[in-house]
């Protein structure tokens, strides 16, 4: 993938689309997370209209595109959706996200636009995120030496 | 109070801010997704970055798989939080105004060099301790509410559906028991 960032206008791209994110966090109110336990303990279901929107709009774009042309401009590469494989990780991480999300009304996108909006007390949130995203990597990277060397996950 | 009236009545009871804000954001989430799709052929996800950003100071194998995408999820990253700045210098500012935009009405809001910034009243542990669980969880998961709940589910995949599924229900399920033991905010 380190040949899709020779294209100038590659890295631009991104940041743009990352602005228009962060932009579209903050507006919705979604960078809050008192905003997003209100939705969880079901005092305002506005969130809703965040997720099922955008992923309408993305759901248009991904199954669109590929009836008009093949491969993307700025990297070459062909276009294909997000398939993950569907196994016991899926359902045991997204069981623990989910515990970590009720329990703080942050999830990785919205905390980093809610820094952006000012929040500095995100920074626990975001600390925290990154220690357990080392305590995952820690533990799979120690299993896969163990079992198998050169394995890679996923 | 009219027939009209009481069923207007029960449809907003849901949405006691409206829907304007929170429409108007999921279709720019979704116009995120779309801009760099369509330019990179890219699905981002907003989690990824966690790991491949520990890369950069991790040797751990686990880490290493992320080593090509990093420094793009470094600007995705900061993209997020310039434009979340520009969403406060703006519309959290009140520099802009539109009837489609609430503001505040949770948090603190506080005025620093002219611009208004908002600040959360969940309490730091809870944000730590939620972190370190949505760390783990998210990427053993292979991906967050951007990941699997926007770019998953836009791609109609299964594996995602069931992500979301179970991320949505459980983290409902604690936010009302958080609730019910009088932990606020």
């Amino acid at each position: 993938m380190a040949e899709h960032q020779q294209h100038p206008l590659f890295l631009p791209l991104i940041f743009v689309g990352g602005l228009i994110f962060g932009f579209g966090l903050g507006f919705s109110h979604m960078a809050r997370p008192e905003v997003v336990l209100n939705f969880l303990q079901f005092a305002d279901l506005g969130l809703l209209f965040v997720m099922f929107g955008a992923a309408v709009v993305t759901g248009i774009t991904f199954f669109g595109i590929e009836r008009v042309r093949s491969k993307a401009p700025l990297t070459g590469a062909v276009y294909g959706r997000r398939l993950k494989t569907l196994d016991r990780n899926v359902v045991i991480g997204g069981g623990i996200f989910g515990v970590g999300w009720g329990l703080s009304g942050i999830c990785p996108g919205a905390a980093y636009a809610s820094l952006g909006v000012g929040n500095v007390f995100i920074l626990y949130g975001i600390a925290g995120m990154f220690v357990g995203a080392y305590v995952q990597g820690f533990w799979r990277s120690t299993r896969a030496g163990s079992r198998q060397p050169g394995t890679t996950a996923d | 109070m009219t027939a009209t009236g009481s069923a207007v009545a029960v449809l907003a009871e849901p949405f006691p801010n409206g829907i304007s804000h929170y429409a108007i954001g999921g279709l720019l989430v979704g116009l995120e997704t779309a801009v760099i799709y369509l330019g990179t052929g890219i699905p981002a996800g907003a989690s990824t970055f966690l790991e491949s950003t520990l890369s950069y100071g991790s040797s751990l194998s686990r880490f290493q798989q992320y080593r090509p995408s990093r420094d793009w999820r470094l600007v995705f990253t900061l993209g997020i939080v310039a434009g979340a700045a520009i969403y406060a210098a703006t519309f959290q500012t009140a520099l802009l105004s539109s009837g489609l935009h609430r503001s505040a009405t949770t948090g603190e809001l506080r005025e620093i060099g002219g611009v208004t910034i908002w600040l959360t009243d969940v309490q730091p542990w809870r944000l730590f301790l939620g972190g370190v669980l949505i760390g783990i969880g998210t990427r053993l998961g292979k991906g967050c509410t951007s990941g699997h709940g926007v770019c998953g589910v836009g791609s109609a995949s299964s594996a995602s559906v069931v992500g979301v599924a179970t991320f949505l229900l459980i983290a409902i399920g604690v936010a009302q028991l958080v609730q019910a033991m009088g932990v606020s905010p």
